[in-house]
């Protein structure tokens, strides 16, 4: 394997679980397609149970695929084992060996390419450095912190230079605060490496802000690959705006539609929005994030009143919990300072309120 | 209301009180009085008893003997068990019956063992009278009544136990190290080879001890399978035969304490090689 390919390809990958017969049998991952092109970085973000590992463990050859195929430009990698691969992987245990040093840790990669030992002393070496380990070289991986642990692991992927390295929720195990810094660290040594990274995240912070292209899926199948700003801002799907903080949902019913946009109502008042998906016969969800309405002086077009029920401070704005005249319960962000049983008026932009046909799933992620 | 006292005393130290006792009456006790009893011989001075084991050709012989015997079975055992366990790492349906199946020995008594081997690798045995019949080999095979029959017994008495030690370590092991050591391009031989077994040699270390120790006390298969007078003359036998045969009760301390002093310098050597091994925690991380 070289690092010199210009595409991964996943060709309908397909993985099912539990053998032919009965119940148990259930489908992980579902015809996942796309092209991954050489030092792309992309996440692969979805609550537990998505189907984001099983796809990460399939492309590593840990998992055989039921179906479909995998594709490093002409050759066909999904029938090797994952030795011939070569893809370098971050577990989220880490998966150091603990019976080696960290230099060893680094150097087994090399050492099972049966590389001269001094050509693997040099490589270790400057991978050691790149994740600023050099000097606990000679430690075993239990006398490192978390954070360190992690890079380990890092330098141990990378230093065989693969085609591809995988990340399976790598910071997940660490606090909030080195949780940060190593989202740094992994920017940082992906911009200087180049090298085509895959990410499996359920952090949808993680997701927007390391990768190229994030894939939103949920129960095995691909809601949505497309570019961070377009899953933020556009979402393809309610699940995928549920997922990306769109945390009021309001059931409503189409009334009319102009173009792009929907007026739709609901116990006595009207909104203007954005219609996402075809919005069919009538029964709809609106989507707003809290931190999109606006507090105006009066009202006018897409505004309506509400009254302030609590109000949860949060250092530079609030999380403040209003309802509306006709009950209609929706979660504020805004730095205005309210307080319990205030009445405001409050604005939404129709392009920021996003239109979709209800999917039944109600609020729940 | 003052601080919480902090009492010199943990009186939850006394949840011990049983345990120690127990120790006591049933271990500490009988062994010291074992000690000092083997130094009042019947007759001469206090070291008697040792010098006339190690100048009687039979006596200290026995040593050898149950070496020879205890070695061997355990070596084989332990062989035997780890590629099996190490197959059986993997969850799958077929686990559960293999397991089972193999550990069934365990659940025989010794005696149980010695009357099914009598009749079936007995020279009138199902085994012989088979290779007779295939003509595989004509001369009665004897497998029974000498060092082969305890060896055998000695095997299928001690592989549950040496399995399912080996299982346990091998299970504990975190599996996402081999699969890391895959995607770093070790084949399944250099999975084994790299990660499991430097992992695994302290469990292997203790196995050792504990499958060691079992089989050098061997006694009812010596006699039952083997010849007791010659070939399997094991230590156990020898103080046996001190105890009830000619009732010096000092002297057979004195065997006992050497088979048991032969047993500690096994032990001792084995768990402190294992010294010079990584010894700790065997998962990859936090987590």
């Amino acid at each position: 394997m070289t690092s010199n390919f210009s595409e991964l390809r996943l060709d309908r990958v397909t993985r099912r679980f539990g053998g032919g017969k009965g119940a148990h049998h259930f489908t992980a991952l579902d015809a996942l397609s796309m092209t991954i092109r050489r030092g792309e970085f992309i996440a692969l973000l979805g609550p537990s149970g998505c189907g984001k590992s099983t796809a990460l463990n399939c492309i590593a050859g840990l998992l055989p695929v039921s179906d479909g195929g995998i594709w490093l430009d002409d050759t066909r990698i999904d029938v090797l084992p994952p030795e011939k691969r070569g893809f370098g992987m971050v577990f989220q245990n880490y998966a150091l060996f603990p019976h080696m040093s960290v230099a060893r840790n680094v150097a087994f990669g090399l050492t099972m390419r049966g590389l001269p030992g001094g050509e693997i002393n040099q490589r270790v070496q400057r991978a050691l450095d790149l994740v600023q380990l050099n000097a606990h070289a000679q430690k075993l991986p239990g006398q490192l912190s978390g954070g360190q642990q992690q890079r380990v692991a890092i330098a141990r992927a990378i230093v065989i230079e693969p085609p591809l390295v995988l990340m399976d929720e790598p910071l997940s195990n660490l606090d909030a605060k080195l949780r940060l810094e190593m989202r740094a660290e992994i920017r940082r040594i992906h911009r200087e490496l180049g090298r085509s990274t895959i990410y499996v995240t359920h952090d949808q912070d993680e997701a927007l802000s390391l990768a190229d292209r994030v894939v939103v899926m949920k129960d095995g199948v691909a809601q949505q690959i497309a570019e961070p700003l377009a899953i933020y801002s556009e979402p393809a799907n309610l699940h995928v705006a549920r997922f990306m903080g769109y945390r009021n949902l309001l059931p409503m019913n189409l009334r009319s539609t102009d173009g792009a946009f929907a007026t739709l109502e609901a116990g006595g008042f009207a909104l203007r929005a954005r219609a996402m998906q075809p919005l069919g016969t009538g029964q709809c969800v609106v989507a707003i994030r809290p931190e999109e309405f606006e507090i105006v002086a009066e009202g006018g077009e897409n505004t309506f009143t509400a009254q302030v029920s609590n109000v949860e401070y949060c250092g530079r704005d609030n999380i403040v919990d209003v309802q509306t005249a006709a009950g209609l319960k929706l979660i504020v962000r805004t730095d205005a300072r309210l307080r319990a049983g205030d009445t405001i008026v409050l604005a939404i932009a129709p392009d920021r309120a996003l239109a979709y046909p209800d999917d039944g799933a109600g609020a729940s992620a | 209301m003052t601080q919480l006292e902090t009492s010199s005393f943990d009186r939850s130290l006394l949840l011990l009180v049983p345990a120690t006792l127990f120790m006591i009456v049933l271990f500490v006790y009988p062994f010291l009085y074992g000690l000092q009893l083997s130094f009042r011989p019947a007759e001469g001075g206090w070291l008697a008893n040792y010098a006339k084991f190690f100048a009687t050709d039979n006596l200290w012989g026995t040593i050898g003997t149950t070496l020879k015997l205890a070695v061997p079975a355990t070596v084989i055992n332990l062989g035997v068990a780890l590629p099996i366990a190490y197959q059986m790492r993997n969850k799958s349906r077929y686990q559960k019956w293999i397991t089972t199946l193999l550990v069934i020995p365990l659940t025989l008594g010794t005696v149980l063992i010695a009357q099914g081997m009598l009749g079936y690798f007995g020279p009138k045995g199902w085994l012989s009278q088979a290779l007779q019949f295939l003509h595989i080999y004509d001369d009665p095979i004897r497998l029974t009544h000498n060092y082969w029959g305890v060896l055998i017994s000695l095997i299928i008495s001690g592989f549950p136990f040496a399995f399912l030690l080996t299982l346990s370590y091998i299970t504990g092991i975190d599996p996402t190290l081999p699969r890391a050591a895959a995607t770093l391009g070790a084949s399944p031989w250099n999975q084994f080879r790299h990660i499991y077994l430097p992992l695994l040699v302290p469990g292997l270390a203790m196995a050792f001890a504990l499958s060691f120790v079992q089989a050098f006390s061997v006694f009812p298969s010596a006699v039952l399978l083997g010849s007791p007078a010659g070939a399997t003359r094991v230590i156990s036998i020898a103080a046996y035969e001190a105890a009830f045969e000619q009732y010096d009760y000092s002297m057979a301390s004195a065997v006992a304490m050497v088979m048991g002093l032969v047993q500690l310098v096994v032990v001792v050597a084995i768990l402190s090689a294992r010294g010079m091994f990584y010894r700790g925690p065997v998962s990859g991380g936090k987590g």
